[in-house]
């Protein structure tokens, strides 16, 4: 059997499911859940109607569209807020680092790497700080909330990348660099996306804890140790920005390559067509 | 999970829930100068505040063996306008002001009578360097007590002879590592570094421990836009660490 034949079969089955058996449509998703009362009013809605008795005719309604609600809004809440913060974090950071770019001594200094102006925030180092210990704040309060919510909700299962998705991970690189089939969608996230996504997280992880010690090293002098030190938390705080700026640049080719319906999504929750089946 | 909806019903649902996302879009009134200025201010004093909090007044600042200390010559100098502002140091006193019982004019030798503490402490500058360091000098307490300060005040205020001045909270004032620092490295101040006294707190960020001193004052309140050369042009005022 063909791919193709194979979707259409899967389609089928799927309408044969929903006409015949209501209940694990009005379980769905543990995703939908803010949208749980909207969907139980167009459930009553549709059982109100004497279906059983006329089933030919419900097939011929107008026709229905495939649709997910893939990201509940705290989600996108948490998502906008952080790539905003994420944004104004490396921006200011950048201009931050610039007044010491480097991680050796400061005699004799040896400038590391000379970052343009223009990509920085603050106008001088004192601005920057200003920025960074704004949105520091918003950035740690989105990812805590991020966290707790995935770890709350279940929703987590759809993105977090587990030792099952390894194997996957190269096909999916292959067929991205144009060399390699198309690996079949199984769910809303393919393992390479997890992988990215759950990366995401320990990066933020590691910038929030890094970032902790460097604004308040003698506070939080034994969370130091943990990183070696405070000479070395400054390395791994940077090296967190550098994880965030290998992600963003794939991140955003993606969502253009993707179009319109796949951007929508993570303003309206719901993704038209998603390509996955269940 | 896939559900199946008219192209109506997802239409309406779409919008319902992109406009449950409208609050988010206020963020873009960050684009305007003048809001970004205000918040940003804003949430520096937050982080003050905060900070504030989070210091511990007995919870000390990792101490470091006489070999980790960096050497002499590899501690920066570092200054806002010239090196050696010229200080008298035959004549230096200190002036003491404020809510004390016993204002007036201190000699170093007055200073120096009082416990010496010595300590290797790690230098923290705002700008992301960092040197471990060896100090001496008498706790800032003990000659608060000298004279006769009421350390119940909210503030210590200090002014340098290179027009330099700060404030601190009295919490890290009253730390047992803030130190009147007349030595380093077993030698008394040199020009650069401050001489004859300067702050050393290892609690504080390096533009918070002022060089040159030359008047303290103890008080409860601050003029706006003179609570510290930097903090006045954006530096946090706490500096804490």
């Amino acid at each position: 059997m063909s791919n193709e034949e194979e979707h259409e079969e899967r389609n089928r089955e799927a309408r044969n499911e929903e006409t015949t058996d209501t209940a694990p449509q009005k379980e769905s998703a543990p995703g939908a859940e803010p949208d749980a009362v909207e969907a139980t009013e167009a459930k009553v809605e549709t059982l109100a109607e004497p279906a059983p008795a006329e089933p030919v005719v419900e097939e011929e309604e107008p026709a229905l569209v495939r649709a997910a609600y893939e990201h509940p809004l705290p989600i996108r809440i948490t998502h906008w807020v952080s790539a905003i913060s994420l944004f104004v974090m490396v921006t200011s950071g950048l201009r931050i680092f610039r007044a010491f770019p480097s991680f050796g001594p400061k005699i004799p200094e040896k400038v590391l790497l000379d970052i343009p102006k223009s990509l920085t925030l603050g106008g001088w180092l004192g601005g920057a700080l200003q920025w960074h210990f704004t949105f520091m704040w918003f950035f740690a309060a989105s990812g805590v909330f991020y966290v707790a919510y995935q770890a709350i909700s279940g929703h987590y299962r759809t993105m977090l990348f587990t030792p099952r998705d390894i194997s996957g991970v190269w096909p999916m690189a292959r067929h991205y660099f144009f060399f390699g089939p198309k690996p079949p969608a199984t769910g809303q996230y393919n393992p390479l996306q997890k992988l990215a996504y759950t990366s995401t997280i320990g990066f933020g992880a590691l910038s929030l804890l890094t970032g902790i010690v460097l604004y308040k090293p003698v506070q939080f002098s034994w969370l130091a140790l943990l990183f070696g030190g405070f000479h070395l938390t400054r390395v791994w705080h940077f090296a967190a920005m550098c994880g965030f700026l290998a992600f963003i640049p794939g991140h955003l080719i993606m969502v253009l390559l993707h179009g319109w319906s796949n951007f929508f999504s993570m303003l309206s929750g719901w993704k038209r067509e998603p390509e996955y089946q269940e | 999970m896939v559900t199946r909806l008219e192209d109506k019903e997802l239409k309406r649902r779409s919008r319902r829930q992109l406009l449950k996302l409208a609050p988010v879009a206020a963020l873009g009134i960050l684009a305007f100068p003048k809001v970004s200025d205000r918040l940003v201010a804003a949430g520096v004093r937050f982080s003050d505040w905060k900070s504030g909090g989070l210091f511990r007044s007995q919870h000390l600042a990792p101490t470091f063996s006489d070999s980790e200390v960096v050497a002499f010559a590899k501690f920066p100098y570092n200054y806002y306008d010239v090196l050696d502002p010229g200080v008298d140091l035959e004549k230096w006193t200190l002036t003491v002001a404020g809510d004390v019982q016993r204002p007036g004019e201190y000699t170093l030798a007055q200073i120096q009578a009082l416990p010496k503490i010595s300590q290797n402490t790690r230098h923290i500058c705002v700008e992301g360097w960092d040197v471990i360091g060896s100090f001496g000098g008498a706790r800032i307490s003990d000659f608060l007590r000298l004279v006769g300060a009421n350390t119940g005040a909210r503030f210590l205020e200090v002014e340098c002879v290179d027009d330099y001045y700060e404030s601190i909270d009295m919490a890290s004032v009253l730390h047992p590592q803030s130190l009147l620092c007349y030595e380093m490295y077993g030698q008394p101040l040199d020009r650069g570094h401050g001489a004859p006294l300067r702050l050393q707190m290892p609690t504080k960020l390096g533009y918070k421990q002022a060089k040159y001193l030359d008047t303290i004052r103890v008080t409860n309140v601050l003029k706006p836009g003179k609570t510290g050369y930097w903090e006045d042009q954006g530096y946090s005022w706490f500096g804490g660490l």
